[in-house]
């Protein structure tokens, strides 16, 4: 049994993650965006620690340790450079407004609380109100990449997913080890990814903007 | 029945002679912080009383309505200000209306000036009021979602029931009530014409919004104006004062002392929120127009998802 | 039970990881190829040790009778595979097209792929499975944009951006499951293993293993291609070098299709969860309409069968969501010959596309006559691949469309038609393709036609003549399914 303040932390930190997984909907420049991506690991790694507190689960600090030192900094770190090195510093476009981005992502939160709240009545408060809360940074995340066409977004919000998945996984009490192993595993891939595509699309145009790729589809006559 | 009602008085009274001074407290600080000495602190009090002995001047286009609109606006504000719980709760009027009414009073007040900035027909007032519509129409929703989260978090619309319930201990960590409270603020900036949606102290045609509504009033009407936007200042801070930092407001049926402590405590919480304020207004720059739909629009978000998020929470 | 069960178990998933390191140091190209294949007919040998020797279950690894039929489509396929890629990385040196550093780096990924695969199909737990398919996918992404061409690097990052979708839905129903099991099972790696979920899953709480089902069927079902999350898979299958076409075709998709029956199994075994039929047949029944309809258009070969695998997953996937031992008898075999058939076309395709210097279909004519063997070989295929008859896929489609009469009539004449639609527009690209007066460039082709040869025969075999062993396995299996 958990205590109200647990649960009142616990909650206070998902709460956050949703607010910043929106605060990076809103961002219209680069640096903003890769600095609230920083925010978004931190506040992860700090809800995910919290949880290793409470479950008394020490290996969750792990997962906690990972998201916060490769997430929240090198990450970040990294992306900084190459947005300096590329030159991309400027205004990110997205596809659609950000007004109706903001209305559509308000619009997922409330789906996602709908879905999660009734069925997962008696899975436990904690495991509840994560599993809501993930599903949001989750289709958050998924709304960021559909609105940005832009290479560095889109992995941001691919990890913001991650995020919104390392929550849902910290949140369902006692699950083996196997998530761990494969939330490192993704980071891994992220920025493998991460390297191998930023630096081949700029080696062959110049840019990052995925929009320009389009019209090297094979099916031109 | 007789102690509420003269708390009640006590208070509309207190609300009335302390708004001014706040307006010149916040300048006084704000002239300090940027190196000038600024005006004297009385300042308000003595321009309120010379606009008074002024003779009005009106337009020869004004209806009556340009003439009612002041009168309006301050009974309005005023009435709004007297149900806020500043240094006591159990206040007479409390029983009658809720955080809703305060709303609802208050854009009463505003549609009134914003009719009399069309009234007289100049461009001015007419910029003034569309640009004043525009705000109102993102930061009212606002308040609204600011008003359902904490009502459902206390289970009351009533603000002497909201602030005993934050003093109690049901309350906890709350993601929703930072929210709630970041968006407060947001909407109390744009409310008040504070930087960065407008600058109280510049008539600037291109910028501003509130000046340019009342830009055609004078004399009396122009004092009362003013008093209703100072006290309008202090509402605001009062409601953030007593629904997220309680501390210190008398309860009904407590003695002397207890009331004395509360307006010790109230004229703290105010000298806090006006050093606040001038820091805030003095370290950010103004925005442009096409940017208040942003700023209100994220304040908007905030308390959609404050609301939002409260589901998931504890059920207290 | 027995050790040399555990050793062939063992073994399946050691030798392509060993491989993948060793041919990662290989420097010579030709070497590697070989070897490519050698390590390929190893993993092959051992699957079929598999049908003699059975492991016990563990908390991580499982051999049953359904993965058992996967493993062993899976690992011949990919040694044909490896035949056939070591003739087409081959040309692919002379020509320039891949340096000697990307073709070791190629090799490599080609085993980590075929690891990933074997430990998809072999998991015994949701989480591990999870981790193997998405390693799979992730190779494939790398292999996709191995030519850094601009077109095959928007291929490349389509495919990952919608993979990495499906990667977060699955996990995120993968949770939920955990979630449902761990109510009844108890926290721990129990809850997460096949086995025990089956067993225990008339107790979990319908609700939560409805909604994990929606999520895996959308997360698990990107990665098989089923339409609205498909537009990845025609990109992927152009741009990538024709093997990979083939092994994503041929077995990759089937390893996510698995995923998703190893899924619905648990749902059904529950009796107040939501039925995951309608949910199958309706996604799958879409696919076949789309992609039957997409064909016409197409102007690139690969593309061209790109969407006929999405068609053909989408009729597999419709098989298993009527259910029944019929249809799911008839979609594990429709599975099997069309990862045959399919890796067959693309053995084709790849050398068809070497010889004629493109892959636009508007510019290869008459290869009856300029290639023979390449254009018979070809025709074959999409005889095949058309669902006529006497091929194994007549028997499999027709199979599913009379069980399916029985039930839904009107669901097995939209089947039935959208099947017809495919078949007009494969036979009249065959007909531009192979016959006709050849025109523009040709080189003389160097191709094996050996995998080619011996996919073919195996599927018409299988339309001709099944062995009855083959036919009671397969049977087994299906009523296990439902």
């Amino acid at each position: 049994m958990i205590t109200p303040l647990a649960f009142d932390v616990a909650h206070l930190f998902a709460g956050s993650l949703v607010l910043v997984s929106f605060m990076l909907l809103y961002q219209d420049r680069m640096t903003g965006l890769v600095n609230t991506f920083a925010l978004h690991a931190l506040v992860v790694s700090f809800s995910v620690a919290w949880q290793a507190y409470i479950q008394q689960a020490p290996h969750l600090y792990i997962t906690a340790a990972i998201a916060l030192g490769i997430k929240a900094i090198v990450i970040p770190v990294v992306l900084h450079r190459m947005i300096v090195r590329l030159g991309i510093h400027r205004t990110i476009e997205p596809v659609v407004g950000v007004g109706l981005t903001m209305l559509a992502g308000i619009g997922l939160i409330a789906l996602s609380i709908m879905v999660m709240l009734p069925i997962t009545a008696q899975a436990g408060t904690l495991a509840r109100e994560d599993l809501a809360f993930a599903l949001s940074v989750i289709l958050l995340g998924l709304l960021m990449m559909i609105s940005r066409r832009n290479a560095v977004s889109q992995v941001i919000g691919f990890m913001s997913i991650e995020n919104g998945l390392i929550l849902a996984a910290t949140g369902a009490k006692g699950m083996p080890l196997v998530v761990e192993i494969s939330v490192a595993f993704s980071i891994l891939v992220a920025l493998i990814v991460i390297g191998i595509f930023l630096f081949r699309i700029r080696e062959r145009f110049e840019t990052v903007d995925i929009h320009l790729l389009h019209e090297h589809r094979g099916e031109q006559p | 029945m007789m102690a509420d009602l003269f708390v009640q008085f006590c208070e509309m009274l207190v609300v009335l002679g302390l708004a001014p001074l706040l307006a010149g407290y916040v300048r006084t600080l704000k002239a300090r912080l940027v190196g000038r000495r600024g005006p004297p602190l009385l300042q308000p009090y003595r321009d309120l009383l010379r606009l008074i002995r002024k003779e009005v001047v009106l337009a020869d286009s004004a209806s009556w309505l340009f003439r009612a609109a002041p009168y309006i606006v301050f009974a309005a504000t005023w009435v709004a200000a007297a149900l806020v719980p500043t240094f006591a709760t159990g206040l007479l009027f409390n029983y009658a209306a809720d955080m809703i009414a305060i709303v609802a009073l208050l854009a009463s007040a505003r549609f009134m000036l914003a009719l009399a900035g069309l009234d007289v027909g100049t461009s001015f007032g007419g910029i003034g009021s569309s640009r004043e519509m525009m705000i109102a129409s993102l930061a009212e929703p606002a308040m609204v979602m600011v008003v359902f989260t904490l009502s459902l978090l206390a289970g009351s619309t009533q603000l002497s029931s909201i602030a005993a319930f934050m003093q109690g201990p049901g309350v906890g960590l709350r993601v929703s009530l930072a929210m709630a409270l970041v968006a407060l603020i947001m909407v109390a900036i744009a409310e008040n014409a504070r930087i960065p949606v407008d600058n109280p102290a510049t008539h600037l045609e291109l910028t501003m919004v509130h000046e340019a509504m009342i830009i055609e009033y004078s004399g009396r009407h122009l004092a009362l104006i003013e008093l209703a936007s100072f006290v309008k200042l202090l509402l605001y801070i009062s409601i953030i004062g007593c629904v997220f930092a309680p501390w210190g407001i008398a309860v009904a049926g407590q003695g002397l002392e207890a009331y004395l402590v509360g307006l010790a405590v109230y004229v703290v919480k105010l000298a806090v929120a006006g050093l606040l304020l001038a820091l805030f207004e003095t370290a950010i720059a103004k925005m442009r127009v096409f940017r208040y739909s942003d700023f209100l629009g994220s304040a908007l978000m905030l308390g959609v998802l404050a609301t939002l998020l409260l589901f998931v929470s504890r059920i207290a | 039970m027995n050790l040399s069960g555990e050793l062939v178990l063992a073994a399946i998933l050691v030798i392509p990881a060993l491989g993948a390191g060793v041919l990662a140091l290989v420097a010579d190209d030709r070497k590697g190829a070989w070897l490519n294949v050698f390590i390929s007919f190893l993993t092959f040998c051992c699957a079929l040790a598999l049908l003699l020797e059975r492991p016990a279950s563990g908390p991580f690894l499982i051999v049953d009778d359904l993965n058992a039929v996967f493993v062993i489509i899976s690992t011949l396929v990919a040694f044909t595979t490896s035949v056939f890629s070591a003739s087409y990385i081959a040309h692919e040196l002379d020509t320039g097209h891949l340096t000697h550093a990307f073709l070791r780096f190629y090799h490599a990924m080609y085993q980590m792929l075929m690891f990933g695969m074997n430990l998809a199909l072999l998991s015994n737990n949701i989480g591990l499975m999870w981790v193997a398919v998405e390693l799979a996918t992730l190779t494939t992404v790398v292999m996709v944009g191995i030519y850094r061409t601009p077109a095959a690097l928007e291929a490349a990052w389509k495919y990952f951006l919608l993979g990495s979708v499906g990667i977060a839905l699955a996990l995120f129903g993968t949770i939920l499951v955990y979630l449902a099991a761990r109510a009844v099972v108890g926290e721990g790696l129990d809850a997460m293993a096949w086995d025990v979920l089956v067993a225990n899953a008339s107790g979990f709480d319908p609700a939560f293993l409805n909604l994990a089902f929606v999520f895996l069927l959308l997360g698990y079902g990107t990665k098989v291609g089923l339409v609205p999350l498909h537009a990845w898979l025609p990109d992927a299958h152009a741009e990538g070098p024709t093997p990979i076409s083939a092994v994503l075709s041929g077995l990759l998709l089937n390893v996510a299709l698995f995923a998703v029956l190893r899924f619905k199994s648990i749902m059904s075994a529950n009796p107040a969860a939501l039925a995951p039929g309608p949910l199958m047949v309706t996604l799958g029944l879409a696919s076949v309409v789309f992609a039957a309809l997409m064909l016409y258009r197409r102007q690139d070969i690969k593309r061209l069968f790109a969407y006929s695998s999405i068609e053909h997953m989408g009729i597999i996937t419709f098989a298993f969501g009527m259910g029944g031992p019929l249809a799911n008898f008839a979609g594990l075999l429709h599975m099997a010959l069309h990862s045959l058939t399919k890796s067959a076309i693309f053995f084709c395709v790849g050398h068809i596309a070497q010889v004629k210097g493109t892959q636009r279909m508007a510019d290869i004519r008459g290869l009856t006559v300029s290639h023979p063997t390449l254009g018979w070989s070809l025709g074959l295929g999409v005889l095949a691949i058309a669902g006529l008859p006497p091929m194994g896929l007549f028997m499999t489609e027709f199979l599913i469309i009379t069980s399916t009469f029985a039930r839904a009539p009107v669901l097995a004449i939209v089947l039935g038609v959208s099947l017809l639609i495919g078949l007009g527009a494969l036979l009249l690209r065959l007909n531009g393709l192979a016959f006709g007066d050849p025109d523009g460039r040709s080189n003389p082709s160097k191709a094996s036609y050996l995998p080619i040869g011996m996919h073919l025969a195996l599927v018409f075999a299988a339309g001709i003549w099944l062995p009855p062993a083959l036919v009671a396995w397969f049977q087994y299996v299906a009523a296990l399914l439902s």
